[in-house]
C-alpha cells in the first residue's frame, strides 16, 4: 500500500487519476455536457522532487515526557521528544497492556498520561477512567460516570464521539455528549464542579476536548446540522463560572468584537458583519460551532480556533458570506475579544468546517521568519497564516479538488467554481473534497526533526443535491442529499509528509480507507498512526517506509499518544474503536443499499463492514 | 364504433374502479392514539402467555398510495430524513432493513413517532397530527417492502441514492415485531 510520491510516480498516478476522471465523467454525460472542463479543472497537490529535511529553528514547549493535553502542547505539535522506540529499535515493539472501554462506538480521544496515571474518555455515555500505570497491567484506579443522558445521542451528528480531556493544575477537564463541562479531581475521581452550558433541545452537543488556558477552560459547542448558533465559551477552571461567551454570529457585542478586532482582509471588516451577512433571522440558526481544536500562544497571550460550517447545507437558505463560519478566530483568552479573523470557505457551500487543528510554528518564509499557524483545511488547501495578524502566507492543495481554484492571496478570497455551486433542485457531480472535507477533525502532528507535517485525511469526492429543509429544533438542518466516493485513484484515504515552508507533500502513503486517526510524531524519527482496518502503523519520519503494524480489534480513528512510564520506559498508546462519521455504517449498523446515508458517508465506506467489526480497546505498546 | 367505444369506456371504467382503494382517500377519523399506545407491546415476552393481538391501526393509510406519497413528502418536511436518511440510517437506524427495536407493526411505529424512544428519537407527540403520523407510518413501512407493491412510491425525479421503496423486496420482519410469535 505504501506509494512514494517520488515524481515519475506521482505523475504517474496524477494520469491514471485523470483517465478515471475521464471516464468517470463519460459515463455521466446525460447529466452534464461539461465533462471536459471538469476534469481538467481539477486541482492536485505538489510534490516535492527532491525533499531535504529541513530541521526546526523554532522553540518548541519544554518535554517532560507526559501527556497532559489534547495535542500535548499548546502549539498543537503533537511531537514528543522521547526517543527509545525510533526507526532501528521500532521493529521490537511489543502490545504492553489492553483495557476494554466496554464501547461499541467511535473512540477518537487522546489518553492523557500525568503522574503516572493513564486518563481515558469513552465516547458516550462519556466515561473517564483512570489506569493506574505504576501496577502491572495498569490496573483501574477508578472511573467517574457522569451519566448523560441518552436523548443525547439523537444530536450528535456524526457518532457519539468524545475527543478527550485537558489536564491541568491536579484537575481533568472534559465535556459530555449532553452540554455539560465537567471538572474532576484527577487523584480521587471525585466531581470538582459540573456545569451545564448548552441545550439538547436547541441541537446542542459538545465532542470537543477543552483546552485550559490560563484558568480557563475553553469549550465550543457542535451542532452545524442542527441549526444551533456556535459559541466558544470559557468556563473559570476553579468555579465552573462561565467567563465569557463568544457566539459565531450575532452583533459585534455577542461575537466579542470590540476596537481590538483587526482583520486582516477588507472583507472581514464592518459593522455587525454576524448579522448582516445572513438573511434576517437566519443567523440564529446559522450553525458555525467550535468543536474542533484550540491553540494557545503564551507570548502573544492569543487562543486561536476555527469555526464550524454555516447551517443548512441547502446554501439557498442563506445567501451572504456567514460571517464568522468557516473561518478561524484570534482571541484574547483572558476576556474572549476578538483579535483578527479570516474566512477559509465565505458562504460555505460543501460543509467545510474550519475547525482544523492550527499548529503554531516560527517558519522560514521568504527569507525572514514569521510567526504562523499551519492549518490544513477542509476546503483542501494548508493555509500558512501569519498568526500576529491574520495574513495568509501560502494555500496550496493537499489533495484533490474541484470545487475551487485558489485561493487569492490578495485578498485572501477561495476562489469558488461557478459550475460547482449547489442549487436546489439540481444534482452536481464531481465534487471534491467531499463534505466532510480533504481532511477533517483528526488532528496532524509536526516534528521539529523534519520540519514536517504529517497529515491523516481523506481522499474523498461527492455528488449533491441541495433540498429545502424546515427548521424544527432540536432535529437536523441540513438540507442536502450527499453521496460520498473514492477521488481518483481508488482510494479512499492519504497519510501525508507535508512540507509547510515549500507548500508540498513529500511523501503520501495512501489508504483504502480515509485516515481518520490522529498522528502522533516523535524524536525518534516515527510517526504513529491508525487505519480504519485496524492497523496501527509506525513509519519512517524521513521516507515514510512503513517500519512496524500492529493489527488492533477494531477500526483505529483514536490519537496515538506517547509518554515515558514510571519504569523510564518509553510507551505509545492508542485506542481502537471504528465510529465515527467515516465509521457510522459500521457503529450504527447502516443500510449499505441507501447511499446518501450517514450524511452521504455510507457511499465510500460500502465495503467498511467487511473489515471491522465496533469495540473500543486500549492498545498499549513497549520495547521488551 | 359506437360499441367500441361503450367497450372501452367500460374496461377504463372497470380498470379505475379497481385502482380505486390505492387511490382512495379517506376523512374518517382514525382510531383514538391512546387506543393504539395502549395496545403496542415493545417487548417479545410474554409471561404466563399471556395472549397479546397486533396492536389497533387504520387498515387505510396501508393500503393507499396518496396516503403514502403524503407520508414520504412529511418524512422530509418533519426532518425524519435529518436523522434516519433515505431509509438508510445515520444518527437514527437504517428503517428500510428488517431489524426492529420497537416494532414494525403499524401501531409500533406510530408510538415510536408519538412517544419517541430513549436514545435520541425525538418525541412528536402534539407535534404532528394524527393522520400524518398514520401517512408516516405507511411510508416507513414502505422502505423495507412491507406494503404492496402498488402503494410503495416508485422512482422519484431527484438525485438517485438508493433503489426505489417499490422495488424493495418484502422483508421479513424481526426484533421486536409487535405480533406474537406461537411456537411451530
Ligand atoms: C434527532 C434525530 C431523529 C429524528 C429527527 C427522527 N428520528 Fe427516528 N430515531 C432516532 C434514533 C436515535 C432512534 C433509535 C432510538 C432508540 O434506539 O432508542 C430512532 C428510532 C426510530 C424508529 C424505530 C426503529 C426500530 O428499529 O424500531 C422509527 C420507526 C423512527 N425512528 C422513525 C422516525 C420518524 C418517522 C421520524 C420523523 C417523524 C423520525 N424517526 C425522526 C433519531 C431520530
Amino acid at each position: 500500500m505504501k506509494v512514494s510520491a517520488l515524481p515519475a510516480l506521482s505523475s504517474r498516478l496524477r494520469s491514471s487519476a485523470l483517465v478515471v476522471v475521464i471516464v468517470l465523467a463519460s459515463a455521466c454525460l446525460s447529466f452534464s455536457a461539461d465533462s471536459k472542463s471538469r476534469a481538467s479543472k481539477m486541482i492536485f497537490p505538489a510534490s516535492e522532487t527532491n525533499y531535504q529535511p529541513r530541521p526546526y529553528t523554532g522553540k518548541l514547549e519544554p518535554d517532560d515526557g507526559q501527556w497532559m493535553r489534547p495535542a500535548k502542547d499548546y502549539a498543537s505539535t503533537r511531537y514528543s521528544t522521547l526517543n527509545q522506540i525510533n526507526t532501528e529499535t521500532v521493529k521490537n515493539l511489543k502490545l504492553e497492556f489492553t483495557f476494554s472501554t466496554g464501547l461499541a462506538r467511535g473512540h477518537e480521544a487522546a489518553p492523557l498520561v500525568v503522574n503516572n496515571t493513564m486518563y481515558i474518555v469513552t465516547p458516550w455515555p462519556n466515561n473517564l477512567y483512570a489506569l493506574d500505570l505504576a501496577q502491572p497491567g495498569a490496573p483501574m484506579k477508578w472511573v467517574y460516570q457522569p451519566m448523560p443522558t441518552p436523548a443525547s445521542q439523537g444530536v450528535a451528528c456524526c457518532d457519539v464521539v468524545n475527543r478527550g480531556a485537558s489536564y491541568d493544575n491536579g484537575k481533568i477537564y472534559y465535556n459530555t455528549l449532553d452540554d455539560q463541562t465537567v471538572c474532576v479531581d484527577a487523584k480521587s475521581g471525585k466531581q470538582v464542579w459540573k456545569t451545564r452550558i448548552g441545550d439538547i433541545n436547541k441541537g446542542e452537543s459538545l465532542t470537543m476536548a477543552p483546552l485550559v488556558v490560563k484558568g480557563k477552560v475553553l469549550v465550543g459547542v457542535s451542532g452545524g446540522e442542527f441549526g444551533i448558533r456556535g459559541w466558544l465559551k470559557a468556563l473559570d477552571a476553579n468555579s465552573g463560572q462561565v467567563a465569557w461567551t463568544a457566539y459565531t454570529t450575532g452583533l459585534d457585542k455577542d461575537v466579542l468584537i470590540g476596537p481590538r478586532f483587526k482583520p486582516f482582509y477588507a472583507q472581514d471588516r464592518g459593522q455587525d458583519l454576524g448579522v448582516k451577512t445572513w438573511p434576517p433571522d437566519a443567523w440564529k440558526i446559522g450553525g458555525a460551532g467550535a468543536w474542533g481544536w484550540v491553540s494557545y500562544d503564551p507570548d502573544l497571550n492569543l487562543i486561536f480556533y476555527g469555526t464550524a460550517n454555516p447551517g443548512p447545507w441547502d446554501s439557498d437558505a442563506r445567501p451572504g458570506a456567514n460571517k464568522f463560519s468557516a473561518g478561524i478566530f484570534a482571541r484574547d483568552p483572558d476576556t474572549g475579544e476578538a483579535i483578527w479573523y479570516y474566512q477559509f470557505s465565505p458562504h460555505d457551500l460543501f460543509d467545510y468546517d474550519a475547525v482544523n487543528e492550527n499548529i503554531l510554528l516560527d517558519l522560514p518564509i521568504e527569507g525572514r521568519t514569521r510567526k504562523v499557524l499551519v492549518h490544513p483545511d477542509r476546503n483542501g488547501y494548508v493555509y500558512v497564516i501569519d498568526r500576529t495578524n491574520g495574513e495568509v502566507l501560502s494555500a496550496n492543495p493537499f489533495a484533490p479538488i474541484t470545487t475551487s481554484a485558489g485561493v487569492d492571496l490578495k485578498t485572501g478570497l477561495l476562489q469558488y467554481v461557478e459550475e460547482k455551486e449547489p442549487h436546489r433542485g439540481k444534482v452536481l457531480r464531481g465534487l471534491c473534497p467531499s463534505a466532510p472535507g480533504a481532511k477533517d477533525w483528526q488532528p496532524s502532528a509536526f516534528s521539529p526533526r523534519t520540519g514536517l507535517v504529517y497529515i491523516p485525511h481523506n481522499h474523498l469526492c461527492m455528488d449533491e443535491e441541495d433540498v429545502s429543509v424546515n427548521y424544527i429544533a432540536g432535529t437536523p438542518y441540513v438540507g442536502a442529499n450527499v453521496v460520498m466516493y473514492d477521488a481518483p485513484g481508488g482510494h479512499g484515504g492519504e497519510f501525508s509528509a507535508w512540507d509547510p515552508v515549500a507548500g508540498k507533500i513529500a511523501w503520501t502513503i495512501p489508504d483504502h480507507f480515509p485516515v481518520w486517526s490522529g498522528a502522533l510524531a516523535t524524536a525518534g524519527d516515527l510517526v504513529f498512526y491508525g487505519t480504519m482496518d485496524g492497523w496501527f502503523h509506525a513509519v519512517d519520519a524521513r521516507q515514510g517506509h512503513d517500519l512496524w503494524k500492529f493489527k488492533t480489534g477494531s477500526g483505529i480513528i483514536g490519537q496515538p499518544v506517547t509518554y515515558k512510564g514510571p519504569d523510564g520506559k518509553q510507551y505509545v498508546a492508542i485506542l481502537s474503536g471504528v465510529g465515527g462519521w467515516a465509521g457510522a455504517i459500521v457503529a450504527g449498523g447502516l443500510d449499505p443499499r441507501d447511499k446518501s446515508a450517514a450524511l452521504g458517508f455510507v457511499g465510500a465506506m460500502q465495503d467498511l463492514p467487511k473489515y471491522t467489526t465496533g469495540g473500543g480497546m486500549l492498545y498499549v505498546f513497549s520495547l521488551p | 364504433m359506437q360499441t367500441d367505444l361503450a367497450l372501452w369506456s367500460a374496461v377504463a371504467g372497470m380498470l379505475m374502479l379497481l385502482a380505486c382503494s390505492r387511490e382512495e382517500r379517506q376523512f374518517r377519523p382514525s382510531p383514538p392514539a391512546s387506543e393504539v399506545i395502549n395496545s403496542v407491546q415493545v417487548s417479545g415476552l410474554n409471561p404466563g402467555a399471556n395472549p397479546v393481538g397486533a396492536p389497533a391501526a387504520p387498515e387505510y393509510y396501508q393500503e393507499s398510495a396518496y396516503a403514502v406519497s403524503q407520508g414520504k413528502t412529511l418524512f422530509n418536511e418533519y426532518n425524519c430524513s435529518g436523522c434516519h436518511a433515505n431509509g438508510g440510517g445515520g444518527i437514527g437506524p437504517p428503517l428500510m432493513d428488517n431489524y426492529w427495536i420497537y416494532g414494525s407493526e403499524p401501531g409500533n411505529i406510530f408510538t415510536t413517532i408519538i412517544q419517541g424512544r430513549p436514545n435520541g428519537m425525538p418525541s412528536f407527540r402534539n407535534r404532528i397530527p394524527e393522520f400524518q403520523a398514520w401517512e408516516i407510518v405507511a411510508y416507513v413501512r414502505s422502505l423495507s417492502g412491507l406494503l404492496p407493491k402498488d402503494v410503495a412510491p416508485s422512482r422519484s425525479d431527484q438525485f438517485y441514492v438508493k433503489p426505489p421503496e417499490q422495488s424493495m423486496p418484502y422483508q421479513v420482519p424481526t426484533g421486536i415485531t409487535g405480533k406474537p410469535e406461537p411456537p411451530k
